[in-house]
């Protein structure tokens, strides 16, 4: 059985200018230890994914419209309000991307790390300190006993990702959700924070969601990448095919933009045009209106995630149909 | 080899640090830059990279004179901007414009697209009001932009057209230099390389010289001609683009380009990587000697003693580290 097992997950948001679609149907597992990476652009409905799992939707206006997450048995979106709790912040964790605004400022380091101590294991605050001090020391923060008692604002931005990796971790999840958790470092501190992920994972064993917009940083930590377009998966399979042999036009779209890839000073490949307005859904492929390959029938029918090779699957129809 | 256009002559910024409300005294001081001396060359585009907080984008806002300068020249086309009086900084904009990181900041939501771009033709004379509507008419259309947006303001417009606002405002007079500060690092991939093959077209098209700030490696390796490499203030390493990112001299250099991630499984897990430890040091109290030497892996004895200077490192490179030959 898989350690989470999501369905048909719908997720939109009601607003004076109308409902927008962000998650329309998105269906994925993960295994125990297994890294997970789904990579698309802004808006692409990466990120309310994996807030829904976790039931942090505002509602209203946010609404779950259907689907299911089931997380070792438990379904997520469907469970009574305390079950949620009582697996969030233990055997699921999340982290976010700025660890300024995820860090409570009024409160020292030490009493927000050891929180989820106090409040899922019961422990006593020594014993929780203890642990805390030992999480501290683990992800690589020198001189932790002293710094336990210090305030966010003295802690750089790569030291308090790390206290926020330190106090998702303190639990010994299952699941980690990172959230683009390096986009908002710089890139020297980003290869800290990733090799922290890496042992991390290693030494707990569990399994990671890595939502991000960087192919770069899936290459290296991914087992699996799936690639979202307009609140719908378009393709997914394990990261070495997903790089080398793509099929749907959009993630090789998105590779073929990226500059590291291509000669230098060569005109950089563009998608044109923009991506879709959610609140107006089209009746085709999202895609259609900005892929080079699209026909009529991309734009008349929603093509279905399919299996195109054991565990790679893409949405695309002309590319099912073996035309491109 | 091409004329330069703009020379920076031992330029440092610094800000000073005060403590107390009502008796202020002094407490320190910020070296955002402190010693850069560099020539830019007429049409070349020129990266200027490091972490937040190496000075980067103080050199550029110092370059166009919107920062006072602490000490050190600024010279575009051999006139001197930092002994030049306001009306002639003013004048020298003409020639010298800026398009900024965030284009929801950068615009002003209250201005039409046509007023944006109409602005600084009015502010510095450049044509009679009869005309200024079909020049704006053909900056909408250098950059890409449909001329039935006129009439809009910003917030109608995603983040990569408003970029291209921001872009045509600064073309709008014909400048022969733009500071561009981390243009497209608010972008989606998507949407970057649109806005990266902009900027390389108008280069080649307008004879224009670009100086291009990112902390993005592949992406100021992808648009420029040369790159330098900052350092808490201070310029590291500087030479071809491609030869600089590909074959890194300075310990800092090599570990800033060991720390992108390749978007290719296979390189990606086989490579070695140089993980930096610690954090850049803080400019208010830079270490003694090479600002490096505490996260520098050959660091020595003597790297703790002076500050140390540019010198050749090959054809047209130069680094700033005492261990080169021994590297």
């Amino acid at each position: 059985m898989p350690l989470l097992e999501v369905t048909d997950l719908r997720t939109s948001f009601h607003t004076r200018t109308g409902v927008t679609r962000a998650v329309d149907g998105v269906s994925f597992s993960l295994e125990r230890g297994e890294t997970l990476g789904i990579v698309g652009e802004s808006g692409s409905g990466k990120s309310v994914t994996c807030y829904s799992i976790l039931g942090l939707i505002p509602q209203p206006p946010g609404r779950i419209e259907g689907g299911s997450a089931v997380f070792a048995g438990t379904d997520l979106l469907r469970c009574r309000p305390e079950e949620a709790r009582a697996l969030r912040g233990k055997r699921i964790a999340m982290i976010f991307q700025d660890p300024m605004t995820s860090l409570n400022p009024y409160l020292r380091i030490g009493d927000q790390l050891i929180e989820p101590l106090l409040i899922h294991e019961r422990l006593p605050r020594e014993e929780a300190r203890r642990r805390g001090l030992a999480m501290l020391e683990a992800v690589g923060i020198n001189d932790a006993a002293r710094r336990l008692d210090l305030y966010p604002h003295e802690f750089s931005g790569g030291m308090r990702q790390r206290v926020m990796i330190a106090m998702a971790l303190i639990t010994k999840p299952e699941l980690l959700i990172a959230d683009e958790p390096t986009t908002a470092l710089d890139v020297t501190v980003q290869a800290q924070i990733l090799e922290l992920i890496r042992k991390m994972q290693r030494e707990l064993g569990m399994a990671v969601i890595f939502i991000t917009h960087d192919l770069g940083v899936v290459s290296g930590l991914c087992d699996r990448v799936q690639v979202m377009y307009a609140g719908r998966i378009v393709e997914t399979a394990d990261t070495r095919t997903l790089f080398h042999a793509p099929r749907h036009p959009y993630t090789r779209a998105l590779q073929r933009s990226i500059p590291a890839l291509q000669a230098k000073g060569a005109t950089l490949y563009t998608i044109p045009g923009l991506p879709p307005d959610l609140s107006r859904p089209v009746p085709g492929c999202a895609f259609a209106a900005r892929c080079e390959h699209a026909n009529d029938a991309c734009r008349a029918e929603r093509p279905a995630l399919r299996a195109a090779a054991p565990g790679h699957l893409h949405a695309c129809l002309r590319a099912h149909a073996g035309e491109l | 080899m091409s004329e330069t256009i703009l020379e920076l002559r031992d330029v440092k910024t610094h800000f000073p640090l005060h403590r107390g409300l009502i008796f202020r005294r002094d407490a320190g001081t910020v070296k955002a830059v402190d010693g850069v001396s560099l020539s830019v060359r007429r049409g070349e585009v020129l990266g200027l990279v490091g972490e937040s907080g190496c000075g980067k984008s103080t050199l550029a806002r110092t370059i166009l004179q919107l920062l006072p300068t602490t000490a050190g020249a600024v010279l575009l086309g051999g006139r001197n901007l930092t002994a030049a009086g306001a009306e002639e900084v003013r004048a020298a904009r003409r020639d010298l414009q800026m398009i900024f990181q965030d284009p929801y900041a950068s615009l002003n939501p209250r201005m039409t697209v046509f007023d944006t771009l109409a602005e600084p033709l009015r502010v510095h004379r450049v044509c009679t009001a009869e005309e200024i509507p079909a020049r704006v008419h053909r900056l909408m259309e250098r950059v890409g932009l449909a001329p039935r947006f006129l009439r809009k303001y910003p917030h109608e417009f995603s983040g990569g057209q408003r970029q291209r606002i921001a872009i045509a405002r600064a073309l709008a007079l014909e400048p022969r230099i733009v500071v561009a500060d981390e243009p497209v690092s608010a972008l989606d991939v998507s949407i970057q390389a649109q806005i990266l093959n902009l900027l390389a077209g108008l280069c080649r098209e307008m004879d224009l010289t670009l100086i291009f700030i990112a902390h993005d490696l592949s992406v100021v390796k992808h648009i420029s001609d040369r790159v330098a490499v900052m350092y808490l203030g201070r310029i590291v390493e500087l030479g071809a683009a491609a030869d600089v990112i590909e074959r890194p001299q300075h310990p800092y250099t090599r570990a800033l380009v060991s720390a992108i991630p390749v978007p290719d499984p296979d390189v990606e897990r086989t490579r070695q990587r140089l993980v930096l430890p610690g954090d850049p040091p803080s400019p208010i109290n830079p270490p003694p000697g090479c600002a490096f030497h505490p996260r520098c892996a050959y660091a020595v004895a003597r790297c703790r003693e002076a500050v140390p200077p540019l010198i050749p490192a090959g054809p047209a490179r130069e680094a700033a580290c005492v261990r080169l030959g021994e590297l």
